[in-house]
């Protein structure tokens, strides 16, 4: 299924521009690899050696961290909008 | 107008950046540093020069990121260290300083970092001064805004203490109250950040820049104790950010000569127990910071995920420090213990320091044969609500001797 995936300025020069872009995907993990397949070059910013998030990324589906949800597996329902925000704001 | 700015740096990969407003690497996700050139700072400061300068942040201008012949200035900073020798004796130990931030021009500790970020933010040419704030912030975002003639938008959670409302709003400025937590305000803001780049917010886009300003904490200390480091320092924990900043400033003063050596200072953290995340890590020995959802009367330090929880634990880590958590009734006695050992009145974030260090002391971590500091962040009129039930008049009376006598033996009797 389509969903919404909003993308921090920090990763619109792989975007060309783009501040929202749409994937396909049943899970988080699948839709930011879809991402990557659609806009190369964005899996690297993203995943770790090991394949999680990077410690400064966070990722918000229905503006919930998905480390409160299921992480990269957490399914999608149809109409959630996918957000990639840096972690370093606040305090 | 000179500063020793040499670029920022991402703290992960070392990857160089212009001195513009970016907070974020644009490869790794990690934070930008300042970088600065130590040799010619070195060369520049002094004693003597810093003591000829304001009684404020300003007087550590050359160890700042940002300099201005007329900096965004209400006078933050250069408060009082006060010795605590009624307090150390309530809870064992020996020399006790309370760093006492309420004294700051908005009433907390944000002052230092606002009148950084404003004054660099100023520079850069914005217009707008934004920010996601538990209060504090947006009492110092919109206070200082407003005296530099900047626009400011504020946004909070809605259900922040009424005080902290009221006292962002006075100064004109919008003020957005968000229905959710901080984590959820502090998400939309580094959201916002990328839609509304021409503005200013000081802990996203310009945070590089803010997170300075509690350096000063720092350097303070070491001037007012004449120019000596402490043993050890206490600080509470919300994003994590001014313990390792107050870390870095001990770090800094020895790398610039202002002190003949690098200190070994160790610094331990406070958290509450409702929003313990580094706090628990510490516990567990782990290097992952779980967020949790806050759930404490501590609203300033209620940051379920906070961005600098990471390097506050490795400082902590690092110094030989600890790091504990309190429960809501603890950061309310201890809220009244400063109060009646030393006549300060502090916030519920000073309640948590305070209670921390009587924990930290019991154990035996904070030890009699230290030098021992506790910052006190910001003052307690701005969290009454924490107090409500607790604080009332020993008697009301009619306007008589005898009914004064009546109440005061009556209160006599009952102790």
């Amino acid at each position: 299924m389509s969903l919404t995936v909003r993308i921090p300025t920090q990763l619109r020069t792989l975007t060309g521009g783009a501040g929202e872009v749409e994937v396909e995907g049943t899970t988080v993990g699948d839709a930011l690899k879809a991402l990557d397949v659609a806009h190369p070059g964005l899996a690297e910013r993203l995943f770790d050696d090991a394949g999680g998030l990077r410690r400064f990324v966070n990722v918000f589906l229905a503006d919930e961290d998905v480390r409160f949800l299921e992480g990269l597996a957490t399914p999608i329902t149809p109409g959630q909008t996918l957000s990639i925000v840096p972690a370093v704001a606040g305090g | 107008m000179v500063d020793f700015v040499t670029g920022l740096r991402c703290r992960e990969c070392a990857r160089p950046f212009p001195a513009e407003a970016l907070h974020v690497c644009d490869y790794c996700f990690g934070p930008l540093e300042v970088a600065y050139d130590y040799e010619r700072i070195a060369a520049a400061v002094s004693r003597e020069r810093i003591a000829a300068g304001p009684r404020s942040i300003w007087r550590y201008r050359d160890l700042l990121p940002v300099d201005d012949e007329s900096p965004v200035d209400l006078g933050a900073g250069f408060t009082p260290l006060v010795r605590a020798d009624r307090l150390a004796a309530e809870l064992g130990l020996g020399e006790l300083w309370i760093k006492d931030d309420t004294a700051n021009p908005t009433g907390s500790f944000k002052d230092r970092v606002v009148s950084v970020a404003l004054t660099k933010a100023r520079q850069l040419g914005f217009k707008v001064a934004a920010c996601a704030s538990t209060g504090n912030l947006a009492n110092s975002v919109a206070a200082h805004a407003a005296r530099a003639g900047l626009e400011s938008v504020v946004l909070i959670p809605h259900d922040l203490e009424s005080a902290k409302v009221t006292m962002t709003t006075i100064y004109g400025g919008t003020v957005i109250a968000v229905e959710g937590t901080y984590d959820d305000v502090n998400r939309l803001c580094a959201e916002l950040s990328s839609e509304r780049p021409s503005w200013a917010f000081v802990n996203v886009n310009v945070r590089t820049y803010y997170a300075e300003g509690s350096k000063t904490l720092a350097f303070e200390i070491a001037e007012q104790l004449g120019w000596q480091a402490p043993d050890h320092v206490i600080v509470p924990i919300g994003s994590g950010s001014q313990l390792t900043k107050v870390t870095k400033g001990f770090a800094e003063l020895g790398k610039v000569g202002l002190l003949d050596e690098v200190p070994h200072v160790r610094i331990s953290g406070a958290q509450a127990e409702g929003c313990a995340p580094v706090a628990t890590a510490f516990a567990e020995g782990t290097d992952a910071i779980r967020p949790v959802k806050p759930k404490t009367i501590a609203k300033s330090l209620a940051i379920g995920n906070p961005a600098d929880g990471w390097y506050a634990l490795e400082a902590i880590r690092s110094t030989g420090g600890a790091c504990a958590a309190v429960s809501n009734a603890e950061v309310v006695d201890a809220i009244g213990l400063l109060a009646r050992t030393e006549g300060i009145f502090a916030e519920t974030a000073g309640g948590v320091t305070i209670a921390t260090l009587a924990k930290l002391a019991a154990a035996g971590v904070v030890r009699p044969d230290e030098r021992v500091v506790a910052l006190v962040t910001g003052h307690g009129l701005k969290t009454v609500e924490a107090l409500s039930g607790f604080a009332q008049p020993t008697a009301t009376i009619a306007p008589t001797l005898a009914a004064f006598d009546a109440a005061v033996t009556l209160e006599e009797s009952s102790r």
